[in-house]
């Protein structure tokens, strides 16, 4: 087994001020979802440029977590760290896991037959980016975008 | 003597019938609006007979049994029937349960001599209303999302419209998000329409979409080539500043495709195709 397979990358101490979670299970969950990520993100004063890269992010990596993962669980987290605030969400599923992640960061890699933009542009459009994978046990991606980042 | 519960509930059949109706009449809730006490009372009679009829000493304690499955039958019934009719869970779960109070207030008469068995008969009638109930509620959820998944239906099929903004230019507004489904629609309505009109170019104007992802902007890039195929030439208008900014972050590559900011701008540009000039009227009085 590949031992390069879990991947940490910084993650940086926060504060959390409110959090929300949401079952994602079909695909008629996405759009909800979204809309409660953009709920949040206009709560703490995201401008609408930060606000549509941030449900575009949520929207690639949930429906990764549908496609590949069987579904899972999210969580929407309003944070602070010194004078900055902005949202944290965390998707995790129980699917197959990712056995490349340095592969599937890369542009264009799929096994889905897409364009295989999803987790290489949305580590472009958000703040922080993190994601671990465990072939056989899951997938957990975390991103935070601050509210002027 | 120990009496047979089902047996004695079968021999009151009557009783039961005019307590439930009597209760079902006296609630303040009652829906004459939606149900006439005539229909209400057929269905009443409908589902006491069935449960009479298929009740006996060992399904009693068992609510899993398959004798009761024309029971949850005829309940899922009268559940869809009534979600449809506008009932609320609340009226729809009162007229379960008031089936209880009926049968309870049999037993009551029945075994007021007998506290053990009164509780035993209580416990179990108990049970298996409260389990009716529980189907009523599940079947009543199940009957109003297949509402709103028609509902969805229908509001996909209304809201991609094909507008034949000129000769030889179609317009297709698209308002909300572009999931696979609705994709579907718009393609096929898109190329239906070229043929019926024999227009050279479509105009999608994606003002109305909240968030071009990988997955939507696949789908116009679908919607492009199908065009394409076509003899069409398919231009995307509409792209808000927002939406410019995180497709090149994302990093999806829309150069192959004509794309304009405005639906107006959009518009010029088919015309300049069509080699179409639209000009302001010279005035007369400029004439010597
Ligand atoms: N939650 C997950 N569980 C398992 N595998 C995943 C998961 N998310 C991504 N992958 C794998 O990583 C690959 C790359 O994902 P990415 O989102 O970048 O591209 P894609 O989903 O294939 O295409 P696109 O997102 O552009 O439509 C996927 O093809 C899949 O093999
Ligand atoms: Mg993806």
């Amino acid at each position: 087994m590949d031992r390069r397979t879990m991947a940490t990358m910084t993650t940086t101490p926060v504060t959390v001020l409110n959090k929300d979670s949401m079952l994602i299970v079909k695909e008629q969950d996405v759009v909800p979802f979204r809309n409660r990520v953009k709920e949040y993100a206009t709560k703490i004063g995201m401008g609408l440029v930060n606000q549509t890269k941030l449900i575009t992010a949520a929207s690639e990596l949930v429906r990764n977590m549908l496609r590949y993962g069987g579904g899972g669980n999210t969580l929407i987290e309003v944070v602070s760290k010194g004078r900055e605030n902005g949202i944290r969400l965390t998707f995790s599923d129980k699917g197959p896991g990712i056995a490349n992640i340095e592969m599937a960061m890369k542009d264009g890699f799929t096994t889905g037959k897409s364009l295989g933009l999803g987790l290489p542009g949305t580590k472009r459009l958000v703040s922080e980016f993190d994601i671990k994978s465990k072939p056989g046990e899951g997938t957990t991606v975390m991103i935070i975008k601050w509210k002027n980042g | 003597m120990k009496i047979e519960i089902s047996k004695m509930l079968q021999k009151k059949k009557k009783q039961i019938i005019d307590l439930w109706m009597k209760n079902q009449l006296a609630d303040a809730g009652l829906r004459e609006d939606l149900m006439s006490n005539d229909e209400l009372r057929v269905q009443s009679e409908e589902l006491v007979d069935a449960l009479l009829k298929r009740l006996n000493e060992e399904n009693l304690a068992d609510i899993d049994s398959s004798d009761f499955d024309e029971i949850y039958e005829i309940l899922g019934g009268i559940s869809i029937t009534r979600a449809r009719q506008g009932f609320s869970p609340r009226e729809t779960g009162v007229y379960i349960f008031s089936l209880k109070d009926a049968l309870l207030e049999i037993l009551q008469q029945e075994f007021k001599n007998d506290a053990t068995q009164l509780y035993n008969a209580t416990i179990k009638v108990g049970k298996l209303i409260d389990n009716f109930g529980i189907v009523t509620f599940e079947t009543f959820i199940k009957g109003r999302e297949e509402v709103i998944l028609r509902q969805t239906d229908e509001i996909t099929e209304i809201s991609t419209p094909v507008i034949r903004v000129w000769d030889g230019i179609l317009a297709l507004p698209i308002i909300g998000t572009l999931d696979s489904a609705r994709t579907q629609v718009v393609m096929e309505n898109l190329l239906q329409e070229i043929v019926n009109t024999g227009s050279s170019i479509a105009i999608l104007d994606i003002s109305g979409v909240p968030a071009v992802d990988s997955l939507v902007a696949q789908h116009l890039i679908k919607t492009v080539s199908a065009t394409r195929l076509m003899g069409a030439e398919c231009i995307i208008s509409g792209i808000r500043p927002e939406i410019a900014q995180t497709v090149v972050h994302l990093g999806i590559d829309l150069s192959n495709i004509v794309t304009k900011a405005t639906l107006a701008s959009a518009l010029k540009y088919a015309f300049s195709i069509l080699q179409l000039e639209v000009r302001k009227k010279q005035s007369n009085s400029v004439k010597i």
